[in-house]
């Protein structure tokens, strides 16, 4: 598709991006949600390291992550972070995931 | 590039308008596919109903969806996956996306061994008339036709963003 014009906010972010999905047990939803969280900075150009995880080990895989991605079920599990925690309601929404992306990293 | 699942779903992994009194019948079902294809014992139905009864109903991912799954463990002797439709949907207690008419299982033997599988089913159900399209799928054959090309073939957007190259690329 066509590149869309980059939000100039973006632009002047220092560092690559670091996002973290996150579900119950690392290795089913979170993987989903890994996914299309890269096709939607694909969308929005925006260069970033986006894993996978699960709530357990999240203290740790998100200590210098900007952005922790999940659903509205288990924020209250992941405890305090510096993070910017995003609830994705639909994990094939590119749409809603790309609006929330664009909020949260620019 | 595209995912494609690595190979078709047997027809033990694929039970139709399944009829189940709750949502934990629902994942059992879905659980006794994957078992009956040979992938994981019984105790994994357990296994799966005890992650959601521990987080919430955060499985069901997308209107009508949920994607039942638990941690790798010596009860899994083969990544894999099984899909159930209901006959009647059934609410999981999720806040957007109930009822639930689609139930996939996945079941892995290492944390990280079925996601390309997971990723192929990414491709898949970015195409929103998949749930609904599963949902009234009426023989195995059907489902196998809609995993393995439905969505890619219309879901030319995102096809062609080039964004598809990037997930394994970053695993690394």
């Amino acid at each position: 598709m066509p590149t869309a014009p980059t939000p100039p906010h973006v632009l002047t972010y220092p560092e690559l991006v670091k996002i973290i999905a996150i579900c119950g047990a690392g290795i089913g939803t979170s993987e989903i949600l890994r996914v299309n969280a890269v096709r939607a900075l694909g969308r929005l150009d925006i260069d970033a390291e986006v894993t996978a995880s699960d709530v357990a080990s999240v203290a740790a895989a998100a200590a210098d992550a900007q952005v922790i991605l999940t659903s509205a079920e288990l924020v209250s599990r992941i405890g305090a972070t510096n993070a910017d925690v995003v609830v994705i309601d639909n994990y094939f929404d590119l749409d809603e995931i790309t609006a929330k992306l664009e909020i949260a990293v620019g | 590039m595209t995912y494609t699942l690595p190979e078709p779903l047997p027809d033990t992994a694929i039970a139709l308008r399944v009829e189940a009194e709750d949502w934990r019948a629902a994942v059992r079902s879905v659980g006794s596919a994957l078992e009956a294809s040979g992938c994981t014992d019984a105790s994994y139905s357990e296994r799966m109903i005890a992650l959601v009864e521990e987080y919430g109903p955060y499985i069901v991912i997308a209107p009508g969806l949920a994607m039942a799954h638990a941690r790798p463990g010596p009860d899994v002797h083969a990544s894999g996956l099984a899909v159930v439709t209901l006959a009647t949907p059934m609410p999981f207690g999720h806040a957007h996306n109930d009822p639930v008419s689609v139930v996939i299982g996945l079941a892995a033997t290492e944390a990280d061994s079925h996601v390309a599988s997971v990723a192929a089913l990414a491709n898949v159900f970015n195409d929103e008339s998949m749930v609904p399209a599963l949902a009234a799928a009426r023989d195995a054959v059907e489902v196998r036709q809609l995993l393995s090309g439905g969505a890619s073939a219309h879901d030319a957007e995102t096809d062609a963003d080039g964004s598809d190259a990037a997930p394994r690329s970053d695993l690394s």
